[in-house]
């Protein structure tokens, strides 16, 4: 047989090379969003602050100086505003990547971080906490438990099946969120509906307005292994989107992979959970989002999800504390706005899968 | 470089009481071309997924270079046998280059991306495939055929020994075909040996050095291209009757599906079953 000749094409090395990162003006302006929205967000507030007097508290931690400003100014600032800022941008960002994480190992754009049941878990953490204690740390530790409980549930379910599908996770995922919804409602049926019930149904409300520094503090170590684990795998994340067969001959550990995800994601969301309550869309809609601007490829994709997740939900948050006198809960402003930005989204096509 | 594999007496079930295949044996040497043929359901895929250890097969052994493949870890393994499936899915839209990159994943340790040498052996195995042109382009984008040469590139980008290859010309038209065919041909040159099923016994003669005919679950004949297709071969295998012939334009055997040759016989006919009806309706009934 002759050989054929191929059309050996010319390309510029450097550029084809450039095309598998972020450009570089892009990525300036996404490092430098969440710093303009937490600026932003110090500013606003029911108590009026000057902007130039935050500008000069914030350059008198690093540079001391004479205060103009009263103490009341000084605890809005620092013990009001910014741990709830910092919480918002944590939680955004967490929720994010656990929602990318785990659209990857689903192989599905339609997945949220609550798929395993996390959510419905730590709802009946935090309930029977409400339910049976006074002590808000006591919510925050039982909603964890709860959460990761729910996953471990879902997990080895789906492996008492041998088959290894991800759709027996899926389908175990959703035995455990109803498993866990109906004890949530079994808490809420028999609370006492005039001091227990409101604290239990606010709290799935989701909101940071009662964020403490020592509430970050807490959750930090779980965000950051997680994180940082999703970070560094990030490329092998892409390699979850082909067949498992294909995986196998490129010579992945499913299960490995699979079983790390779960405990980074379930990580990132119990730990947000614990000290947001439970605030939804945000997992599922960012993640869209990001896929829109930089594509699939997660090398691009997580750290501009964790990016777009914290400016997100800090805006959120800023709305959630402004719009109106009384406080309107988190979870509800990002259920209002994400499912109609999503519905946007959707009707634009531009999700590469409709 | 070069990879000398073996496959002893396979036998493979999906419910451990019917056998797909059974007594399958064959070896093959560096660049070495062989070439599975047979009807559609006969077990080519399933045997090419045992070949590569996807699928478990209950009895036999595939050995490597002398070493059981079940005891060579996957990783290992990617580095030195490359599989190209005949169906595929991509959950996201990654780009063709993107996709062919995923190819290194052998090479590239758990805490990784891919870096530059990574992606000039990407681009080279794209240069190889011809698909250069759709370096950018969405893999859920492109035609079946241009995501089959896809599946080569990247299979290339494994940079194997072994590259088996599971009906690689069956999405793709005249030129492709004979794209992959002449490529199959420069990779044997580097001593890479390749395992292809195929539904044309043309090709068969083209490239093969060794050709295996399936049928039922065995090989009913092996051996080189030129004493296993015949006319009674194929027409065993096929149940029609197809024409062997050499054609000297091509200057090689060609086989013809016709429906009477003069002087034969023979018309078309599908085997009959006999079936046992009662045992049948009750079967159904149950």
């Amino acid at each position: 047989m002759k050989d054929i000749h191929i059309p050996s094409e010319q390309y510029n090395f450097e550029a084809v090379k450039a095309t598998l990162r972020i450009g570089v003006p892009f990525r300036i302006f996404f490092c430098l969003l969440p710093f303009g929205v937490i600026l932003w967000s110090l500013f606003i507030g029911r108590y009026e602050v000057e902007p130039l007097v935050v500008i000069k508290m914030l350059l008198s931690l690093v540079y001391p100086m004479e205060p103009t400003w009263t103490n009341a100014d000084e605890t809005i600032l620092f013990q009001i505003r910014l741990p709830r800022i910092i919480a918002a941008v944590i939680v955004g960002a967490a929720l994010s990547m656990a929602g990318a994480a785990y659209q990857g190992l689903f192989k599905n754009p339609l997945v949220s971080p609550d798929i395993l049941g996390v959510s419905s878990g730590a709802g009946f953490g935090a309930a029977l906490a409400i339910l049976f204690s006074t002590a808000a740390w006591m919510t925050q530790v039982s909603a964890f438990i709860g959460g990761i409980l729910a996953v471990l549930t879902s997990y080895f379910l789906s492996r008492l099946y041998k088959t290894g599908q991800i759709l027996v996770l899926v389908l175990s995922g959703v035995i455990v969120s109803a498993f866990f919804g109906a004890l949530l409602s079994v808490t809420k049926y028999v609370a006492d509906p005039y001091e227990k019930l409101p604290t239990i149904i606010f709290w799935l409300m989701g909101s940071l307005s009662s964020v403490r520094y020592n509430d970050i503090l807490s959750i930090l170590p779980a965000i950051i292994f997680g994180g940082g684990v999703l970070i560094l795998i990030r490329w092998r994340i892409n390699l979850l989107s082909l067949s498992q067969d294909e995986a196998k001959t490129l010579g992945i550990d499913l299960k490995k992979i699979t079983r790390i995800i779960i405990i980074c994601a379930t990580l990132l969301t119990a730990a947000s959970v614990c000290i947001s309550g439970i605030v939804g869309w945000v997992g599922l809609v960012i993640p869209h989002l990001g896929r829109m601007i930089t594509g699939p490829d997660y090398r691009k994709l997580l750290p501009f999800t964790i990016v777009m997740g914290a400016s997100y939900l800090l805006i959120m948050d800023d709305l959630s504390r402004t719009i109106i006198a009384t406080e309107i809960p988190l979870g509800i402003l990002t259920a209002l706005l994400g499912a109609p930005f999503f519905a946007y989204l959707l009707w634009r096509r531009k999700t590469g899968w409709v | 470089m070069g990879i000398n594999y073996t496959a002893h007496n396979l036998q493979f079930s999906w419910d451990g009481k019917r056998d797909v295949f059974k007594n399958i044996s064959f070896s093959l040497q560096p660049g070495d071309i062989f070439c599975i043929i047979g009807p559609n359901g006969t077990g080519k895929s399933t045997l090419m997924k045992c070949m590569i250890d996807i699928l478990e097969y209950q009895n036999g052994a595939v050995r490597i270079d002398g070493i059981d493949i079940r005891k060579i870890d996957r990783k290992t393994l990617a580095k030195r046998i490359a599989y190209v499936p005949q169906g595929y899915q991509v959950a996201f839209p990654f780009s063709v280059l993107e996709y062919v990159l995923m190819g290194r994943a052998p090479y590239i340790s758990a805490f990784s991306s891919p870096d530059e040498n990574d992606l000039k052996i990407a681009l080279h195995a794209m240069q190889e495939a011809g698909i250069m042109h759709l370096m950018h382009k969405s893999i859920n984008e492109v035609s079946g055929g241009e995501h089959q040469m896809a599946l080569i590139a990247r299979a290339l980008a494994q940079e194997p020994e072994l590259l088996l290859l599971d009906e690689p010309t069956s999405h793709l038209d005249f030129g492709n075909q004979m794209q992959v065919l002449s490529l199959v041909e420069r990779l044997k040159e580097k001593g890479i040996t390749i395992v292809m099923t195929s539904h044309f016994p043309d090709h068969a003669f083209m490239v093969s050095d060794l050709v295996g005919i399936m049928k039922n679950g065995s090989f009913i004949s092996i051996g080189p291209a030129e004493e296993v297709i015949t006319n009674m071969t194929l027409k065993e295998t096929y149940m029609v009757d197809i024409h062997v012939e050499f054609v000297e334009i091509a200057g090689r055997k060609i086989c013809i599906p016709v429906k009477n040759v003069p002087g034969c016989t023979c018309p078309i006919h599908y085997p009959t079953f006999q079936h046992n009806c009662d045992a049948l309706a009750n079967s159904l009934d149950n």
